[in-house]
């Protein structure tokens, strides 16, 4: 074998990229973990006509409520997944070794996360709320209002999974560290929608999750990569 | 406790070996010299860039050795075209073998791809956790080569490993419960 000299020129640019393009085509390669939130998701609003009555008055008034927390749900359903795999292959070692500052791989592994999971979610919730008799008025705050949350819950999550990544069995601790941070969004999400339905203005909702967001964009990375280093110990 | 007064020292050219029984700290060690674990008193200097291979190689077994070989390229900050990834896995023996996904490729297979990373990055000092595990004999054969090639251009390593390295260098470094 020949020798090659590499100059060592790290880049967190091209880190990002290459974490990103890595956990997309993982998804890609195991669907189950793409298609599964998205089944929960439609699955558990088909279920609510068949328990609630098919009335279209009832359906439409918990519209806004099932639609977010079924999202929450299913983001929280993936969310085991996030670090665990990486964990148990090494390759988070890896990560944690070689990526500087490591909150730039955590982002690319957010961001992953919330295209595979968020993103379909927000597509979905449309044919989501037809079924829940939504007004197609509210359905724009809807998607918006998905649009905007679903990052927050991925990068909140990330911070729990990465404090629960060595436990074997961290899904329940995982689900009562993240929940009540989810709270918030929550209540903003589906209050966007609720103004939507009611004829009011969403924007006050959506400006506050605007804010939320930009605020656990700049935290959580850098709380989930210390979290990370502990974890690994 | 799993060491005290433990005083090790790597210079240009070393193979350590690190022996001694299941649960002696040989893993831990490497870790602490790794900057994994810091739970440990005392001081660990680096003199330049390492590379640490664990008992987990660091493969996602979805992906093929060259997916995996080009992120860790991407991620340690190297520049490598497909071309010289593919020169590196012929290398460790996995030629043909490319674009075949890890879980799909023997265990010794899976170690070979893990090492190829080590030919790149210009670290001076390898971490190997177990590096012989599941390897037959030309991959040992293989390992030996690629460590003495390393400490003849200036590097040092430090092996964990119950299966002797037989690299010409290496000097032993026994752990174990003292009496």
């Amino acid at each position: 074998m020949s020798a090659i000299a590499f100059a060592r020129s790290p880049s967190s640019g091209r880190a990002f990229v290459a974490q990103l393009q890595r956990d997309l085509t993982i998804t890609f390669r195991s669907r189950a973990d793409f298609v599964n939130p998205l089944m929960f998701y439609v699955i558990g609003i088909a279920l609510f006509p068949l328990g609630v009555g098919p009335g279209p008055d009832r359906l439409a008034l918990i519209a806004p409520g099932v639609l977010w927390v079924l999202a929450l749900l299913s983001t929280l359903l993936s969310l085991d997944a996030l670090f665990r795999r990486d964990y148990d292959d090494g390759t988070l070692e890896q990560l944690v070794l070689n990526v500087d500052p490591l909150f730039v791989g955590v982002l690319a592994k957010v961001s992953a996360h919330w295209l595979v999971t968020g993103l379909p979610l927000a597509l979905l919730s449309p044919i989501a709320a037809l079924m829940l008799f939504l007004p197609g008025s509210a359905v724009g705050a809807l998607v918006l209002s998905l649009l905007i949350g679903t990052p927050i819950l991925s990068l909140l999550g990330a911070v729990g999974a990465a404090l629960t990544v060595s436990l074997k069995r961290g899904g329940l601790l995982l689900t009562l560290i993240v929940l009540p941070l989810y709270v918030p969004v929550l209540i903003l999400g589906a209050g966007a929608v609720t103004a939507a339905v009611d004829g009011l203005d969403p924007t006050p909702q959506l400006t506050w999750l605007a804010a939320i967001f930009a605020l656990m964009l700049t935290l959580t990375p850098f709380a989930a990569a210390l979290a990370l280093r502990v974890g690994l110990e | 406790m799993l060491f005290d007064n433990l005083d090790l020292e790597v210079r240009e050219g070393d193979v350590v070996e690190l022996t001694g029984p299941n649960g002696s700290g040989k893993t831990t060690l490497l870790r602490c010299l790794a900057g994994l674990t810091a739970d440990f008193d005392g001081v660990v200097r680096h003199a330049g860039a390492f590379s640490y291979v664990g008992h987990r190689g660091g493969l996602n077994l979805q992906l093929t050795p060259l997916q995996n070989l080009r992120w860790s390229a991407a991620i340690e900050g190297t520049d490598a075209s497909t071309s010289t990834l593919s020169a590196m896995l012929d290398a460790v023996g996995l030629a043909g073998y490319e674009l075949t996904p890890c879980q799909q490729l023997s265990a010794g297979q899976q170690r070979r791809a893990a090492l190829a990373r080590l030919q790149f990055r210009d670290a001076q000092l390898w971490l190997l956790d177990e590096p012989l595990t599941a390897l037959d004999e030309a991959g040992c054969a293989l390992v030996r080569q690629l460590l003495e090639r390393h400490c003849a251009a200036g590097g040092a390593a430090v092996c964990a490993t119950h299966q002797p390295l037989r690299v010409a260098a290496a000097r032993a470094c026994v752990l174990g419960r003292a009496a």
